[in-house]
């Protein structure tokens, strides 16, 4: 395509662009006419007059919405970052355990990536919370002595207890994103010249000593922005929580909009939540992606 | 005389029409100094892979410093082999992102146990051998391919093995690198180290090989004292090859 071709591309889709957004605008306006609502956030000090299941800080149905928002926010939060450490895990740990010598174990880590992908992922969080953990018995046990126990109502893992709902996010999120972690993991592995898994094994290295102190450091600029797109996925995807109750973000505002009627209000304040946790996450990564990158490059 | 590697009928084919092994036999000597030579894809690369795992074999048996390996690859005995058993390679597969000092004491502290003190003590004086102490805190890539493989030998030599093997070790180099390299090699061989060596260098191979393996197409050629082979080759194929590296 030559030159000018383009610009008048470029032209067409921006205009295009701008006549979308004005046309959603004047919906907007129209609508907020229409009802004559406007736009107004008063309600967000009003009492919420709903009760919680969970909330990380003292709550009550007579605390003021914002309040109630809050506590969603941090429910989402806590699953999110929970979520990001335990899929972190089982991502790189499946990921190298397919390039490992042992085929039982490639055997393995191949299934559970291949069977985790092809189903979707609020069938698995319906599946981990009405099959898995609503199918416990109700009198609590405990397979592993006092480190963890298991009943319908609850899960305590070392002292700290855990909700069914909580349970069942965290480890839907956490094994569905794992699985795409172990692909990103393994691209990377794989990414690392031959050359240098048979220098250190040629070393007597073992292959986890070699993994971590060779390959892996290698692997990082290739893993990591990859790595922080599924970071994002994970966050986007915690809002299916509101399928098995948990009281996250969205459930909480989906609450929220329906008592007050405030859908516009209430979207914008998701909207702009989501879009500040995404940006700390982004920025994490970013901080992150440049420290390897500056101690790979340095002297 | 004792033995440092012996195969006994080692096979081995990438695909079913291709054998890269053909029934190889050797012994390699303690003490010796044993060049490879042969056309590309000779299967002389793979001949020396598998002497330390890198390869695995199909057929036949292998003794490498004592330990057996066959055709079911066991990872222990492998593991056994390679702590004995150094390898320089064409490429120099330093670890870029190690100082030249880590690269080298990083298998003598984690795989030997080695104080990290005594370890860096015996990597300065193995940098010194090598002529390149002063670059012993730079990264690989600010190094010449000379040094990298200068480095390489270095880090293979650092874990004390009994053999050391050398697949190409100047064929990515520079022409006016190869002579520094081959000359670390001298060094070695003088010192006595058991040595099996994959190169086309005739020069070195005359100079410090004490028998030399000529390979063509997986099968052994011919297997002679180096003064044999480059004066009257028994064989009409290596005669033929050293004319053409001659020329």
């Amino acid at each position: 395509m030559n030159r000018s071709k383009r610009w008048w591309w470029q032209v067409i889709i921006v205009i295009g662009l701008l006549t979308v957004m004005g046309i959603l605008i004047n919906n907007l306006a129209v609508n907020l006419i229409r009802t004559g609502l406007g736009l107004s956030f008063d309600w967000l000090w009003r009492p919420a007059g709903f009760a919680l299941s969970e909330h990380p800080l003292p709550y009550q149905s007579s605390d003021s919405t914002a309040w109630a928002l809050l506590m969603g926010w941090l429910n989402s939060l806590r699953v999110i970052f929970a979520g990001i450490v335990l899929a972190t895990l089982l991502g790189v740990s499946t990921g190298a355990a397919r390039r490992s010598l042992n085929p039982l174990l490639r055997q393995i880590a191949a299934l559970y990536v291949g069977f985790i992908r092809q189903i979707p992922l609020l069938l698995q969080l319906l599946f981990w919370y009405f099959v898995a953990f609503l199918g416990l018995p109700s009198e609590p046990f405990a397979p592993l002595g006092a480190v963890i126990h298991l009943s319908n109502q609850g899960i305590s893992l070392l002292g700290v207890t855990l909700s069914v709902e909580f349970a069942a996010v965290l480890l839907g999120l956490s094994v569905f994103t794992g699985a795409s972690i172990a692909e990103v993991v393994r691209g990377g592995l794989d990414s690392v010249p031959r050359g240098q898994w048979e220098a250190f094994r040629s070393l007597g290295m073992t292959e986890g000593l070699g993994l971590r102190r060779i390959v892996l450091p290698q692997a990082l600029p290739a893993i990591l922005p990859a790595l922080s797109s599924q970071y994002l996925n994970l966050a986007k995807n915690s809002t299916l929580a509101i399928a098995v109750g948990y009281a996250d973000l969205y459930a909480v505002s989906d609450t929220t909009i329906t008592q007050t009627g405030r859908a516009i209000e209430g979207f914008l304040l998701l909207l702009l939540s989501f879009l500040l946790l995404n940006l700390l996450i982004n920025g994490g990564m970013q901080l992150l992606n440049r420290a390897v990158l500056r101690s790979q490059h340095h002297h | 005389m004792s033995i440092a590697i012996h195969a006994q009928s080692i096979s081995k084919s990438y695909s079913d029409d291709h054998r890269a092994l053909d029934e190889v036999n050797l012994s390699v000597n303690l003490g010796e100094v044993l060049v490879v030579m042969g056309p590309s894809g000779s299967g002389k690369s793979t001949l020396i892979r598998t002497f330390n795992g890198l390869e695995s074999i199909d057929e036949g048996r292998l003794e490498v410093v004592g330990i057996q390996l066959d055709s079911n690859q066991d990872e222990r005995q492998i593991k056994r082999i390679r702590r004995r058993v150094g390898m320089v390679f064409q490429q120099f597969n330093l670890f870029p992102h190690l100082s030249i000092l880590d690269n080298i004491t990083l298998a003598p502290i984690r795989v030997k146990k080695m104080q990290k003190k005594d370890a860096e003590l015996r990597a300065m004086s193995l940098l010194s051998q090598m002529g390149i102490a002063d670059q012993a805190m730079k990264r690989p890539a600010q190094l010449s391919g000379g040094q990298q493989q200068r480095v390489a030998i270095a880090r293979a030599l650092a874990m004390d093995p009994e053999v050391m093997l050398f697949d190409e070790p100047t064929s990515a180099l520079d022409p006016e690198r190869v002579k520094e390299v081959l000359d670390a090699m001298r060094t070695l061989a003088s010192a006595g180290m058991t040595m099996v060596v994959v190169t086309h260098e005739l020069g070195f191979a005359r100079e410090v090989a004490d028998r030399v393996l000529f390979m063509d197409a997986g099968k052994v050629v011919e297997l002679s004292d180096a003064k044999t082979f480059f004066s009257h080759a028994k064989e009409e194929r290596s005669r033929r090859f050293l004319n053409q590296m001659t020329n």
